[in-house]
């Protein structure tokens, strides 16, 4: 057996720099798309439930049923079954780019859920005092819903940043860049253990500092 | 003023409320009360139009306000105010933002938002815990944010929906203090729906029991509570407990008949009857003029129409307790054979 040296140390940071910056920047990327879009399809989801202001069972149960289709493969096997829609919209199956629509289409999914919960925490009783007060539908979801659920928002999107980090890793098994590429390609592949370590400690450095802030802005939101 | 005529609510075939017909007129302070699942919340909801009403009419300012929808519907709820049960702060918001919330959704200046807030949060005197927030309010405080927010919009009339439950005694007597005060100062008509008899007693002109749905008994709260023998007079002002009668005792029931009875009945009744013993007695303000429950014990060889007829001077009415008397000798019985 042949002792494989691991990457020096002193050139680490050169590899591990830009990956957590290919990282951070999937990352926002995606979350932009998940909170534009997970965000009012969770509005909807709950509004158009029985307990919702405007309930309808029709565009309840399908759009229900369609966000339980984002969550319901397993993160790899999403990515894979994605790739047409993958290569019609970036021309490109591997890479930064592709990662892109399965991170989002998982996160806008894991969001819709956790704003319906949040939103549902919201006692009905506020909800009408809108309502009794000749408010608009809008200004309720606004000015009543939103405001009120807004600690458990702030805690949804924590969680989902999170969930979208170890996505990130998923994907860096189709090239997409980042710790998680690092991490397979030197670490696992050539078995380059000073890179695992390095990343397996930036990664738990990054989780535990978002969810710190997190924790903080919930608190700080909470009366 | 307020006409609720013919209100019906029927979820699938059960029928929550039969055809309610009340009336409020402009300055006063009416009472539904009712034992839990009678339909009390369903009324609130349907008066202030969180429920449309399956048939009937809501009439505010000689419009029907349950026959509107969409937009009309929308500004006519702004007509009632509505204090709920817990108040219903929005916790995330502090006391002076809570009040301006339905100006700021009705789309009022900012500086009128400002002025109207001040103005408001001073009448209910609660100028100081403007920059609060609800966790670090009382119940009772938080209640005063929950009636100065019902009056944001000026409505004409204002549902009390349960809104001194789960408050203390004390809580409870400002909020009604404050609610008379609303009615005497700016004329408001007052709705208040309340399990509370002691809210009916202290603040109510007229009161109406709802039992299944339906208006059972109502009236003006000065005549039920003069009504010999009704349920709700009964439930708003109980016959105080008789401890053991004494032996030989004919026991009657007196209660207040008149406008006014002279505090000095007692001893002027004991003049023409001889002893009186008094056995127990409730006798409180309401609506401006006094009321009285008393059983007192009187000789059993009294002629009996002798002794209604010299209560009925004193604007009294006297009734023989026929169950109590055979009690008595039932009992003197007992002890004899024994």
């Amino acid at each position: 057996m042949i002792p494989l040296l691991g990457t020096a140390w002193h050139d680490v940071p050169g590899l591990l720099g830009p990956a957590v910056w290919e990282t951070a920047r999937t990352v926002l990327i995606v979350m932009s798309v998940v909170v534009l879009v997970g965000g009012p399809l969770g509005l909807l989801i709950f509004n158009t439930s029985p307990l919702g202001l405007t309930p309808n069972r029709a565009v309840h149960v399908s759009i229900s049923w369609i966000a339980n289709l984002g969550r319901s493969l397993p993160f790899l096997v999403l990515m894979a079954a994605i790739i047409p829609v993958t290569r019609w919209v970036f021309h490109t199956t591997i890479g930064f780019k592709a990662a892109i629509i399965p991170m989002s289409v998982a996160g806008v999914a894991f969001f819709a859920r956790l704003t319906e919960n949040a939103v549902r925490e919201v006692p009905r009783d506020l909800l009408d005092v809108g309502v009794a007060s000749g408010s608009s539908r809008w200004q309720i979801i606004s000015g009543i819903q939103l405001r009120e659920a807004l600690p458990g928002l702030v805690a949804g999107v924590t969680l989902n940043v999170i969930a979208m980090i170890e996505y990130s890793a998923i994907a860096g098994a189709i090239g997409s860049g980042g710790v998680g590429y690092l991490a397979v390609n030197y670490g696992y592949r050539r078995f380059d253990n000073n890179i695992m370590l390095a990343c397996i400690v930036v990664l738990i450095a990054l989780v535990q500092l978002i969810q710190f802030s997190g924790d903080r802005v919930v608190r700080a939101l909470t009366r | 003023m307020i006409e609720i005529s013919g209100l019906t609510k029927v979820y699938g075939q059960t029928t929550v409320l039969d055809g309610i017909d009340f009336t409020v007129a402009d300055g006063e302070i009416a009472a539904v009360v009712g034992p839990s699942g009678a339909g009390k919340s369903t009324l609130a909801r349907c008066i202030n139009l969180l429920e449309r009403p399956t048939a009937g009419s809501v009439v505010v300012g000689g419009r029907d306000l349950a026959a509107l929808s969409g937009r009309e519907l929308r500004r006519a709820r702004r007509e009632i105010g509505t204090v709920f049960q817990s108040a219903n702060l929005l916790r995330r918001l502090t006391a002076a933002q809570n009040v301006a919330l339905p100006m700021r959704h009705r789309g009022l200046e900012d500086a009128e938002v400002r002025r109207r807030v001040g103005d408001l949060l001073e009448r209910v005197d609660m100028l100081h815990r403007a920059n609060h927030f609800p966790s670090q309010l009382s119940g009772g405080q938080r209640q005063r944010i929950g009636i100065a927010r019902g009056l944001a919009l000026r409505p004409s009339v204002l549902l009390a929906d349960e809104a001194t439950s789960g408050l203390d005694p004390e809580s409870t007597r400002s909020i009604l203090g404050l609610l008379t005060g609303l009615r005497d100062e700016l004329g408001v008509t007052l709705l208040v729906i309340t399990h509370e008899m002691d809210v009916v007693r202290g603040i109510a002109d007229q009161v109406a029991q709802l039992d299944h749905g339906r208006i059972v008994e109502h009236g003006s709260v000065v005549d039920v509570v003069r009504r010999s023998d009704s349920p709700l007079s009964r439930a708003l002002l109980p016959m105080p407990p008789t401890p053991r009668a004494p032996e030989g005792l004919a026991l009657w029931t007196l209660r207040y008949a008149a406008d006014v009875v002279s505090p000095f009945w007692l001893s002027r009744a004991s003049a023409q009857l001889g002893d009186l013993a008094l056995l127990s007695a409730l006798t409180e303000e309401v609506g401006g003029s006094s009321v009285g429950r008393l059983t007192v014990g009187l000789d059993p060889n009294q002629d009996a129409h002798r002794v209604a007829s010299v209560f009925e001077a004193l604007g009294i009415t006297a009734e023989r307790q026929i169950m109590g008397g055979i009690g008595v000798v039932a009992g003197a019985a007992g002890e004899t054979a024994a």
